[in-house]
């Protein structure tokens, strides 16, 4: 594979051809923000956290997906991608709950995101979704970064029990005619709460466990609901 | 397991051949017309049939506006709420009708018969205010005369047709869809029979040298995009009519369906002969019944005449055309979108590169044209490119066609060469502003446009010089406002509209553009936040630098624009 030769944030790099600038940068140790990209799924730039500014592009480029090209100059700090990124925070946080990804809370830090940027702005609020044994699903902390259904899917599992509801702002995960997860293809195979980056999809000890009950009592209850729902199934 | 009869669907489905995912749009529409709605059952069995997941059949249940989960009214009465719409009173037309029914937008009437929505323009703004009530049009919707239309009286058909041209639109504006002897008499498909005889590339060279780009916003080079597919390696390959024509302010695309479908075919079949595609599909916004019933019968003509089929015209070439039906959301007319919603799924728009000149429909390498811009085809094979080029200006040649709806006394689709004035587009043509007040604004290139003053009545209609004048032609939109017009309240409609047209896929759009509306909302009702100029102007860059597609990137450009021309308006 041909070498190409790209100059990011002032210093000149050389990746092999069909590298992503967000590789290509990680590998001069400039760290691009993202937030649905995940290695082990399909990218598909959505979430714009890790566009940055290609010279001559009319519009910034997400870097997780965008291909450097010979001879391209990249800035992935300057005060237009800034403003895009800030303002991309400001609106998630007004939105939805990202307190529990301190990942996220870190990135406002960094791009000095106003935490009432803007208020009295519509929010995804949902209650928590509790309707099996391993784990539960509280979509107001949900960052549609679509790893869930994509590891579902065909990323992973093939299992297909979630795909989306809504549509824009109103987005959301669901199942089936918003069915309980155990009447669904779900296998609990557990990869979507190994890839969600926030607290939307949590194991259900843990969640018990914050909700201020004893180990003891988690054991009880889980193993009570385990065995109600073989009663049930069985 | 359930109340439904199921034994209808199944045999629908297999009448209609509807058999995997890319048949699932299709097989929704059909259930829908049996059920009424989708309920579960009904939902669960087309995934069985078509072998498609349930979560995501449920997916794409609820991306669509004209699929019901939960039951409806026997007919559905849609009343535009749209800034053409609303200049002409819709506010008035769909409080009078909820009156009438005693209901509010969602609900049924007690009867059951009917239930009312509040619609994105359903691009009849040339009929403004206006309603369908099921598949029938309702042309300047009078509150006052509501009991007739709403049970099925015909309107009077409001919009004109006109221009300095009547080439594209010769056959439009009889208030039928021209039949193929009547197009075949007028010289039509006389363009196909001279590109059977040219060799493909050709036919692409002589549309790369007619200077024809696309006319349905983005203006790219017809001719380059062709050549892009026919040398392609991949193969199938499809050739792809992009019918959804949804941008508030823009009709042309309709009046020409409407008027004259087998011009649309005729350019369609050409396009697939010169890049090599054998099977094409039209994808027709789901509010347009008219235009479909139009299409669907020019395609069965046509397929008789030997116009589609095997061996078109003893030429070896075979072509075949499937008509795809929209179910409403404007998304779709972005090209990735629409091929996803081809392909059965919800319409979210893919990340570009890779283009569909090679990685279109199914994968594939696929041209895709608007409407407008197919009709120009068969015109230029036929007289060839110097004679097509003739017509408007050196860098803009041809004949386009503009939308000029709001504040004028002839809203319509007017037909012009490139480079007329926009003074005589609106005082000649449309015969001036409608009333006693002056011109205030005028909108350019529809939702997804810009806004500009007086100033620019002199302005040269062709993509160089709007270009130098800072506006742009988009789809063609021209929406003119008078001094009487609360131009926040349109900005208001213009955000809601995006809104509720974002797909929800990438972030600056899916946040973006419900923000920009709550901001707008507070602006046009004189309640706006301190800072509110600031944050409008964060949210319209963002969404503008960073959004994924068209949509998003163009989500922004009206507010902008005015931002930069009154920005005293968003200022407590």
């Amino acid at each position: 594979m041909t070498d190409i030769k790209i100059t990011i944030d002032g210093q000149t790099v050389t990746v092999p051809a069909g590298t992503t600038i967000l590789e290509a940068a990680k590998s001069i140790g400039i760290d691009i923000p993202v937030i649905c990209f995940h290695e082990a799924c399909t990218a598909n730039a959505l979430c714009r956290l890790c566009v940055v500014e290609i010279e001559g592009a009319r519009l910034l480029s997400p870097s997780c997906v965008a291909e450097a090209r010979d001879g391209m100059r990249i800035q992935t700090r300057n005060e237009r991608v800034d403003r895009s990124r800030r303002t991309i925070l400001e609106m998630l946080d007004s939105a939805i709950n990202i307190s529990e990804s301190p990942e996220f809370m870190g990135f406002m830090d960094e791009y000095e995101a106003d935490r009432n940027r803007f208020p009295e702005a519509k929010r995804r609020e949902s209650p928590v979704t509790d309707d099996n044994p391993m784990y539960i699903r509280d979509y107001s902390q949900c960052v549609l970064c679509w790893r869930c259904v994509q590891v579902c899917a065909d990323d992973a599992q093939y299992t297909y029990a979630i795909n989306f509801s809504g549509r824009g702002f109103d987005t959301q995960i669901s199942t089936f005619f918003e069915k309980p997860l155990p009447e669904s293809t779900c296998v609990f195979c557990g990869q979507c709460v190994g890839v969600c980056p926030t607290g939307a999809l949590k194991p259900k000890r843990e969640w018990f466990f914050e909700q201020g009950l004893s180990p003891d009592d988690i054991m009880q209850l889980t193993r009570s609901e385990r065995k109600k729902r073989r009663r049930e199934t069985g | 397991m359930s109340d439904f009869d199921l034994t209808r669907l199944r045999k629908n489905l297999s009448d209609l051949s509807l058999r995997d995912r890319s048949d699932l749009l299709p097989a929704l529409h059909s259930a829908q017309s049996i059920y009424g709605y989708l309920p579960e059952p009904v939902a669960a069995e087309i995934g069985r049939l078509l072998d498609v997941p349930l979560a995501d059949v449920y997916g794409v249940i609820n991306f669509y506006t004209m699929f019901y989960r939960e039951p409806v009214g026997e007919t559905i009465i849609q009343v535009c709420s749209d800034p053409a719409c609303a200049l002409a009173g819709s506010d008035t037309v769909l409080e009078a009708t909820c009156q009438h029914l005693d209901i509010t937008p969602g609900e049924i009437s007690h009867d059951g018969k009917h239930s009312i929505e509040s619609a994105p323009c359903l691009g009849l703004c040339d009929h403004a205010p206006a309603v369908l009530v099921g598949d029938k049009v309702v042309s300047q919707a009078d509150p006052t005369r509501l009991a007739e239309w709403i049970n099925g009286k015909p309107t009077k058909p409001g919009g004109h047709i006109g221009g300095d041209l009547r080439i594209l639109t010769a056959n439009c504006g009889n208030g039928f869809a021209t039949p193929l002897l009547e197009y075949k008499a007028g010289g039509g498909y006389a363009g196909l029979k001279t590109a059977l005889k040219l060799t493909p590339e050709q036919v692409i060279g002589e549309i790369k040298a007619s200077g024809l780009v696309g006319r349905g916003g983005a203006a790219f080079p017809t001719g380059i995009k062709w050549e892009g597919a026919a040398s392609a390696l991949n193969q199938p390959k499809y050739t792809v009519c992009n019918a959804d024509e949804s941008e508030p302010g823009t009709f042309k695309d309709r009046v020409l369906m409407e008027g004259d479908p087998h011009r649309v075919i005729e350019g369609l079949v050409i396009s697939a002969y010169a890049v090599g595609a054998h099977q094409g599909y039209i994808y027709i916004r789901g509010e347009y019944p008219t235009a479909l019933k139009a299409l669907e019968q020019a395609v069965d003509e046509a397929r008789e005449a030997g116009y589609l089929g095997e061996d078109i015209l003893d030429s070896g070439f075979d072509f075949e055309i499937n008509i795809r039906r929209g179910a409403g959301a404007y998304i779709c007319g972005e090209e990735t979108a629409l091929f996803e919603s081809i392909e059965g799924k919800r319409g979210f728009p893919r990340v570009k590169p890779p283009f569909p000149t090679t990685h279109g429909l199914f994968g594939k390498p696929t041209v895709i044209n608007n409407v407008e811009t197919l009709c120009n085809v068969p015109l230029i094979i036929e007289g060839g490119a110097p004679k097509y080029r003739q017509l408007g200006t050196e860098k803009s040649p041809g004949p386009k066609l503009f939308c000029i709806s709001g504040d004028v006394a002839r809203p319509g689709v007017y037909e012009v060469p490139f480079g007329i004035t926009l003074r005589h587009l609106i005082y000649e043509l449309a015969g001036g502003i409608r009333g006693e007040h002056a011109l205030q604004a005028i909108l350019f290139g529809g939702a997804a446009g810009v806004f500009a003053t007086s100033e620019v009545l002199d302005v040269k209609l062709s993509f160089e010089d709007l270009n130098a004048a800072g506006l742009t032609l988009g789809s063609g939109v021209v929406m003119v406002f008078d001094q009487s017009r609360d131009l926040r309240d349109v900005l208001k409609r213009l955000a809601r509209f995006f809104a509720h047209e974002s797909c929800g896929k990438c972030y600056p759009c899916q946040l973006g553009t419900q923000r920009q509306y709550e901001i707008l909302e507070r602006i046009a009702s004189d309640n706006p936040k301190p800072s509110d100029f600031e944050r409008l102007s964060d949210v319209g860059w963002t969404m503008t630098d960073a959004s994924l597609c068209g949509l998003g990137q163009t989500a922004a450009t009206a507010v902008l624009s005015a931002m930069k021309l009154w920005p005293q308006m968003f200022q407590v």
